[in-house]
């Protein structure tokens, strides 16, 4: 039993972050008709945003190291520490938090310059044409990623006061075996706001309520003299800002990479295709549930009836939902049907 | 006893004497002139050519692209000091040494480089054209035992030596060990058994051990050894699960373990992977827990340097080995260390020490042999003993081309004294408790010529 809410746990915390980048990824289809390949190269972004920042708070002065003998060599102590002591050391331990407030804006630049820049001038190409151009950006920032920061992983850590493990079980009155990790249980709640503040966003605001009737019918919405294309901008800014701040909160759970994007496109555009395509609920829905599959399949005791099992079943049940459900689970009739 | 002579005028003990000079006087070049192997043709043979042209294959993207950076430098410093500029770095100490500071045989060393991208059809693809356009003679590099593998059977078919760098599956220098295949670099079964006497005095002989397994050649033998030595102590195992390499995300096969009864996690990752699944298993709080009445140990068997800068303070405290480590205080390492940091400003990692000496391992190699004739080269290889090089007293063993020299069990280390500082020696294993009988791995070397 104990096993089996750890791995809906698991499963829900995945599933948020594959809820977050699928919601961007359909609101981006939704309202521009683009494949974007690189969406989750703005996932990947996100995370390097909390990484510079990080960086940034650490800027620091060379100090000779007596230590080393045999050759020049340099520490760094951080001027944060220099100038405000133990608060700067506090400033340095919560980075992770407060390189959100950095995430926002950059990744709202980010996001207007790609779509001014590039992905506008392939709104009439075909799907093909936008993968091609949408998956050779991705590389293109990846690449660029590396070359700055290298291609291991940088540890982003988690605010030390939460760095641990919550004791759920005890909280439930379930035993002490039962912990998660506090950063994990802040994801999921981050998420779960985040996608709230979307809806809420798109359905209890006069802008919202264009950009919606916008991605039912784009020329009305136009003849009534409403600059739609400039709010589609601003979605496109949007879904940058919500897979970046899934980046940044992400980073303490998987330390960032320059590939960690890719790692998470294929599965997140499972997702879309599953919840149905431009459908922003299907793609939460669909977020949260092949998490928690993936979860239950990687059991030891599911891998020993069907080994392989963990690596197959999200294709596996997207097969299987496609079949019966072809414009997955809640697709709208005539998306990307022509 | 008769000496009876045909019409010729010969006896029989005169054709003996004639037969017995002749084949004498036909032997004497093999024996004392250099370059006595000009007549054999072979591949790349830099003949009358001023230089000599190797290759270094090596991860310059992928999950493994800064150790294949770092071992670039290594190669390129080893150039440097072959062609008798710099320091001399390792030719100060290497002990016997043929090599003279003027290139190999003469001629200066030249280099080309190739991306391996850490899979094993790119690593081959490259190594291929290493040889066919661009004629190096030898290659070397690589951070992945299934890419190391990989390119050390086209070495063999092609008839050109590899000289390996970092690879640590048992399968290189057991199963699938090649004639035209070197290994410096020590390897699992090596590290089971420097851990085992470790893991015995500070974790006891009753203990409970949770593998996971990175799904590929160099974790399953990493697995199997580890579990060979734990189970030798005493050592219970709870589960042995393997994962995807590139998992990302582990938490699914962590939390399993809170629930086994395990009291050790055996992280048989590298690179990303181990990061990830390390970070993640202390966010789980695995380290804070208490399992049959002991505190939740983690091990590591093979560490890196460059993956603990990356791991962070979750690698304090953790065991493992590694090959070699910068802080050692021999005159070969000091003398490595020193050479290798002032050209860059930081120490070398064990895949930049291993990668330096294979390039000199060769030279020497091929000033032994007087030639560049495979062949000699690997038969000056084979058995070859050194010292001076960072490991103390080591040989090449003939049998299956694998380095046997002490190996070093480290712990992450709780009070770095620099940034540097990340991994602290808690043991030099001698090289005769690592030594194992070659026959155990099987496998063939195969032909000297081909």
């Amino acid at each position: 039993m104990d096993a089996i809410f750890l791995q809906i746990l698991n499963g829900l915390d995945k599933g948020g972050a594959y809820a977050l980048i699928a919601l961007g990824l359909t609101l981006v289809f939704g309202t521009l008709g683009v494949v974007n390949f690189a969406h989750g190269a703005l996932f990947m972004l996100g995370a390097f945003c909390a990484v510079t920042f990080q960086k940034l708070l650490t800027i620091s002065k060379q100090v000779k190291d007596e230590s080393i003998t045999f050759f020049d060599a340099f520490k760094e102590q951080p001027y944060l520490e220099i100038w405000f002591g133990d608060f700067g050391t506090t400033i340095i331990d919560y980075s992770v938090p407060l390189s959100i407030l950095f995430a926002i804006p950059v990744m709202l630049l980010v996001g207007l310059i790609m779509e001014r820049g590039l992905i506008r001038h392939f709104y009439k190409r075909t799907h093909a044409e936008q993968i091609l151009v949408t998956f050779g950006l991705a590389i293109v920032l990846q690449e660029l990623i590396k070359s700055w920061f290298g291609a291991n992983p940088i540890p982003t850590p988690a605010p030390e006061i939460v760095s641990g493990s919550a004791p759920v079980g005890v909280l439930l009155g379930m035993g002490e075996s039962v912990v998660y990790p506090w950063w994990r249980l802040i994801y999921l709640a981050f998420s779960a706001i985040i996608i709230a503040g979307v809806f809420a966003f798109l359905n209890l605001t006069t802008f919202g309520m264009v950009v919606r009737a916008g991605m039912m019918d784009r020329e009305t919405v136009g003849m009534l003299g409403i600059n739609i294309e400039r709010r589609f901008t601003i979605v496109f800014g949007l879904a940058a800002v919500v897979t970046g701040l899934a980046g940044v909160m992400y980073s303490p759970i998987l330390p960032p990479d320059y590939h960690m994007g890719m790692d998470f496109l294929v599965l997140s555009f499972v997702v879309v295709v599953v919840g149905g395509m431009g459908s922003l609920g299907g793609a939460v829905a669909a977020g949260f549930l092949l998490g928690i599959l993936q979860s239950f399949a990687s059991m030891n005791e599911v891998k020993s009836i069907i080994p392989g099992i963990d690596q197959i079943i999200i294709y596996l049940v997207a097969v299987v939902i496609l079949l019966v459900k072809p414009r997955g689970l809640l697709g709208r009739e005539g998306v990307m049907e022509d | 006893m008769s000496d009876k002579k045909n019409s010729a005028g010969w006896s029989r003990r005169d054709v003996m004497k004639a037969a017995g000079a002749f084949s004498a006087a036909g032997a004497m070049p093999m024996f004392f002139s250099r370059g006595a192997w000009a007549g054999e043709t072979f591949r790349n043979d830099p003949g009358k050519a001023a230089s000599v042209k190797l290759g270094f294959n090596v991860p310059q993207t992928g999950a493994y692209a800064d150790e294949g950076a770092d071992e670039l430098r290594a190669f390129k410093l080893a150039v440097k000091h072959l062609n008798g500029e710099g320091d001399g770095g390792l030719m100060n100490t290497m002990k016997p040494l043929s090599l003279k500071g003027n290139g190999i045989l003469g001629k200066k060393v030249e280099y080309v480089t190739g991306d391996t991208q850490t899979k094993s059809d790119a690593a081959r693809a490259s190594a291929k054209r290493m040889i066919e356009k661009d004629g190096v003679i030898m290659f070397s590099g690589g951070s992945s035992s299934g890419v190391a593998i990989a390119v050390q059977s086209l070495a063999q078919e092609m008839g050109v030596v590899f000289m390996a760098g970092l690879t640590h599956s048992n399968d290189t220098t057991g199963k699938d060990k090649r004639r035209y295949g070197f290994r410096h670099f020590f390897n699992a079964k090596m590290s089971g058994s420097a851990l085992g006497p470790v893991l015995k005095k500070e974790m006891g002989t009753d203990r409970n051990a949770y593998h996971l397994t990175a799904d590929y050649t160099w974790g399953w033998t990493q697995e199997e050894s580890i579990k060979e030595t734990t189970e030798g102590l005493g050592w219970k195992t709870a589960k042995t699960v393997k994962t995807p390499v590139g998992a990302g995300d582990f938490s699914q096969y962590i939390t399993p373990i809170l629930n086994s009864g395990a009291d050790t996690l055996i992280l048989n990752h590298y690179g990303k992977d181990m990061i990830n699944s390390l970070t993640q298993a202390v966010q789980f709080g695995l380290r804070d827990k208490e399992v049959n009445g002991k505190t939740f140990e983690i091990i590591v068997p093979l560490y890196s340097r460059l993956m603990a800068q990356s791991a962070g303070k979750n690698l304090k405290g953790i065991l493992g080995t590694t090959n070699w480590n910068w802080a050692l205080k021999d005159e070969g390492s000091k003398a490595f260390v020193k050479s290798f940091g002032s050209e860059y400003g930081f120490p070398p990692s064990q895949a930049a020490h291993t990668c330096y000496v294979q390039t000199l391992l060769y030279a020497n190699a091929c000033e032994m042999a007087g030639t560049f004739y495979p062949p000699e080269v690997i038969k000056q290889l084979e058995g070859f003993k050194f010292d001076g090089m960072g490991n103390g007293a080591t040989e090449y063993r003939a049998e299956d081309h694998q380095c046997f020299k002490d190996v070093l069990v480290v712990r992450g280390n709780e009070n770095p004294t620099s940034q540097f500082d990340l991994l602290e020696i808690v043991q030099e294993v001698p090289r005769s408790q690592v030594e194992y009988d070659a026959k155990i791995f099987g496998g063939e070397l195969g032909p000297y010529k081909v």
